[in-house]
């Protein structure tokens, strides 16, 4: 299989998964409005003290980026395993690992992407300062992948299983915290005026991690819930 | 001398060898507790650097939290060894030690916040370690839930396995979280501290040692009796269970 052969294949899976995510643009905006509204909802259950919420904004971004990734993990593999799509595609010649990654990718683009874009405005809505929205920004770009990425291992292991949404999350939470714990600190980090540096680093080091391992963990997991 | 390692890997095999284990195992456990609880309020100093008597829980805690560490490395080396030998028993002793250690997790992070209510003043604090033990709690139970979700119970197997195996990674960011450079700077602050077992008196270790030693008698003889049930559920339909049980009516 040659590199051209190995671009060719992801461009293909990526093509597909983000036309048909475009037809079914509602999937899309759902999660992304999730997220807006459990981000508003945080400033009316605790008060609007600006203090407070400048304080807690990191954390409830995060947490609220964390569960909007969640809940968009039932549309990674579901409508494909739902259709026969899926064993096909396990079928094919072509590294199971491969097409899984080019998956997550549009599964990404579409779901991860929109929550960094709209990160500022509600980063915004809690008072945050400029430098801190750009941080909070880039750790959402690097984290969602990682979310997206690691999500695909516990949609992969539940597939068509009863208990659905509140089964991956259950196996998927724990896995989430490492990202969460830097990926909110890093904000914190800088909001004090601390050096951000370490975070970003560990932060990239899961993406790669993540990027390495974990397609084909997804792909392992696939084959045992398709036979 | 060629050793045959598949000898036990079949549950009809594997079944007399832990039926004749178990009360062994127990009856070790038990005399250990009691050696080692002794040991643990009657030969042991009354005070720990600046703790009183409250330290002695340190011999329930630690010795648990070890065991909660250990069993998930167990439990993630079957799973590993089913998944790559393709052996039911493998996974049935993956499935067998998953419950007890939840239990030695949530016993360990129960006896940790009264030490720590006791020692630091607080019932939780999120260092690293407390953090990821609790996290560790949440995989376990993950394990019990994704194989109870699913009811064909070869992909149950395969499933939950696959789950413990990307799960290993808690384990050492447990055992080194505690490990700083510098304890004094603003990233480090952890109310864990490295581990003092070299400079710690040695009744107080040794009592520590029995403790655990009783706690993995305990385990081994929990674990095989939920894994002897296991074989006799799954394996209900087959002759040697029926033979064991026909003999015996």
């Amino acid at each position: 299989m040659n590199s051209q052969g190995m671009l060719a294949v992801l461009q293909c899976m990526l093509t597909r998964d983000l036309l048909l995510a475009i037809r079914r643009l509602s999937d899309v905006l759902t999660t992304l409005f999730f997220f807006v509204i459990v981000v508003s909802l945080f400033p009316l259950g605790i008060g609007a003290d600006m203090d407070t919420l400048r304080a807690i904004a990191p954390g409830v971004v995060w947490v609220a980026a964390l569960l909007a990734s969640m809940l968009a993990l039932g549309r990674l593999f579901n409508e494909d395993f739902a259709d026969g799509t899926l064993e096909q595609l396990i079928l094919t010649p072509q590294p199971l690992a491969l097409l899984v990654v080019s998956k997550v990718t549009a599964h990404w683009l579409v779901t991860g992407l929109p929550l960094v874009l709209i990160a500022p405005l509600l980063g915004l809505q809690y008072d945050l300062p400029a430098d801190a929205l750009w941080i909070l920004v880039l750790s959402l770009l690097m984290g969602t992948p990682v979310l997206s990425l690691i999500g695909a291992i516990g949609a992969a292991l539940t597939l068509g299983l009863r208990g659905g949404g509140v089964l991956i999350s259950l196996l998927v939470l724990p896995l989430y915290v490492p990202v969460l714990i830097f990926g909110a600190g890093v904000v914190d980090a800088g909001i004090s005026g601390l050096d951000t540096q370490a975070h970003f680093w560990l932060l990239s080091a899961f993406l790669v991690l993540a990027l390495a391992f974990s397609p084909l963990a997804t792909a392992a997991a696939l084959r045992i819930s398709i036979e | 001398m060629v050793i045959n390692w598949f000898k036990y890997s079949s549950p009809a095999s594997f079944y007399p060898l832990a039926d004749r284990s178990i009360p062994w195992f127990m009856g070790t456990a038990i005399v250990l507790t009691v050696i080692g609880l002794y040991c643990s309020f009657f030969t042991t100093p009354d005070v720990l650097q600046d703790q009183k008597e409250y330290y002695r829980i340190i011999f329930i805690h630690v010795p648990a939290a070890w065991m909660s560490m250990w069993l998930y490395v167990v439990m993630a080396v079957w799973a590993g060894i089913g998944l790559v030998f393709n052996t039911r028993l493998s996974f049935m002793m993956a499935t067998a030690l998953a419950p007890t250690g939840a239990v030695f997790t949530f016993l360990a992070l129960w006896t940790g916040s009264f030490w720590g209510r006791t020692s630091w003043g607080t019932w939780w604090d999120w260092d690293p370690r407390l953090t990821f033990e609790l996290i560790l709690l949440f995989l376990f139970i993950g394990y019990m839930a994704l194989h109870a979700a699913i009811d064909d119970s070869r992909r149950a197997d395969r499933a939950s396995a696959l789950l413990a195996l990307v799960g290993v990674f808690c384990i050492p960011i447990i055992y080194y979280s505690v490990q700083c450079p510098d304890p004094n700077s603003l990233n480090c602050r952890a109310l864990h501290q490295t581990s003092s077992l070299r400079s710690i008196e040695s009744s107080i270790l040794t009592s520590m040692m029995i403790m655990t030693l009783a706690y993995w008698m305990y385990s081994f003889a929990a674990v095989l009796m939920r894994l002897r049930s296991l074989i006799l559920e799954r394996e209900k339909g087959s002759e040697w269970v029926s033979e064991l049980f026909g003999r015996m009516k």
